[in-house]
């Protein structure tokens, strides 16, 4: 009875702050509606049992994701009152493909396709409560043995994701000079010196030699 | 009355829905979009979770794991792209992203 009543309570929050994020006028309001609607997730996946799931969704989701769209939305200086032009204008569109999708995803629930025995036997059964394996511990059991190529290709996924966005966002100041050791360190006699005969009554100005640099500007 | 199955798959519905239509009524404004996408892939992970409690089999929970990784992933490049679009053009409006319409 109590797990049912949260039940109402988490979904109910997870679908009103939904509602509020698509329509939020202000887009740091939709974002805290977004970890508002992630927290209520976590307490759905709660009682379904799954608390590592629940734990990762706050602490990937809330304490990463949510806050990146967060610092970009502040930082871009944006009209967002002129991007919600043509809001009224395309919501009955929207309606309408929502309502048939919703009117397709219930229907479909309300019909009986798995036969009880017709399912495979479980890949990796749930311990149950009485074995002493926490969510957690089962997880890892199975993530590390039977699933360890797709966990290592996740933090593949994970190290071109960080890598793209360094490189995306990534800028070099012009102007500013930076040490290069490698040119440094590469630097010889034929290419650092230069022998110039002076003639008495005359000036001398060399011209700077290729590859002289201690120090050389970087910049883009 | 007790909580099954559909009840969690009906409040996943009704977020998938909710994910589509702000993709609809914010046609404009590209971070929202991204906002609605996010929403779309929790309802995936509530149903993905949901089966697999109720089915007994861990594989539901790993896949949404991946999925949430899969999630984190695309939001920082599309962030990224955002930041960078806006540095050039100053605009994020999806109108105004035409650059490469051949």
């Amino acid at each position: 009875m109590l797990a049912a009543a949260f039940f109402y309570l988490f979904a109910a929050m997870t679908v009103g702050s939904g509602a509020m994020v698509i329509v939020a006028r202000n887009p740091v309001h939709a974002v805290l509606f977004l970890i508002l609607a992630f927290f209520n997730a976590a307490g759905l996946f709660v009682l379904l049992g799954a608390e590592f799931l629940a734990m990762i969704l706050v602490v990937v989701y809330v304490g990463a994701v949510a806050v990146l769209f967060l610092f970009v939305v502040m930082m871009l200086d944006v009209d967002f009152a002129a991007l919600r032009a043509g809001f009224i204008k395309n919501a009955p569109l929207g309606a309408v493909v929502g309502l048939v999708l919703l009117a397709e995803l219930i229907l479909v629930l309300g019909i009986k396709i798995v036969k009880p025995g017709a399912l495979a036997p479980a890949m990796a059964p749930i311990p149950t409560a009485g074995s002493g394996i926490s969510n957690t511990e089962a997880i890892g059991r199975v993530l590390y043995t039977k699933y360890v190529y797709y966990f290592e290709g996740a933090g593949l996924i994970l190290l071109v994701a960080m890598i793209g966005a360094i490189v995306l966002t990534l800028r070099h100041k012009v102007g500013v000079k930076r040490q290069s050791i490698g040119h440094q360190v590469a630097r010889h006699k034929a290419t650092a010196m230069q022998v110039v005969k002076v003639r008495s009554g005359e000036a001398a100005i060399p011209a700077p030699a290729a590859g002289d640099g201690a120090t050389e500007r970087i910049g883009r | 009355m007790s909580v099954g199955l559909g009840h969690f798959l009906t409040v996943a519905a009704v977020l998938f829905t909710l994910g589509i239509f702000g993709i609809f009524l914010n046609r404009k404004n590209v971070i929202v979009i991204l906002m609605s996408i996010e929403l779309m892939l929790l309802a995936v992970n509530i149903n993905l979770v949901a089966f697999s409690a109720f089915i007994g089999d861990l594989v539901g929970q790993l896949f949404a794991l991946f999925v949430l990784t899969v999630a984190a992933g695309e939001a920082a490049i599309g962030l990224a792209i955002v930041v960078v679009y806006f540095r050039n053009r100053g605009s994020i409006a999806v109108e105004d992203i035409n650059l490469m319409k051949g």
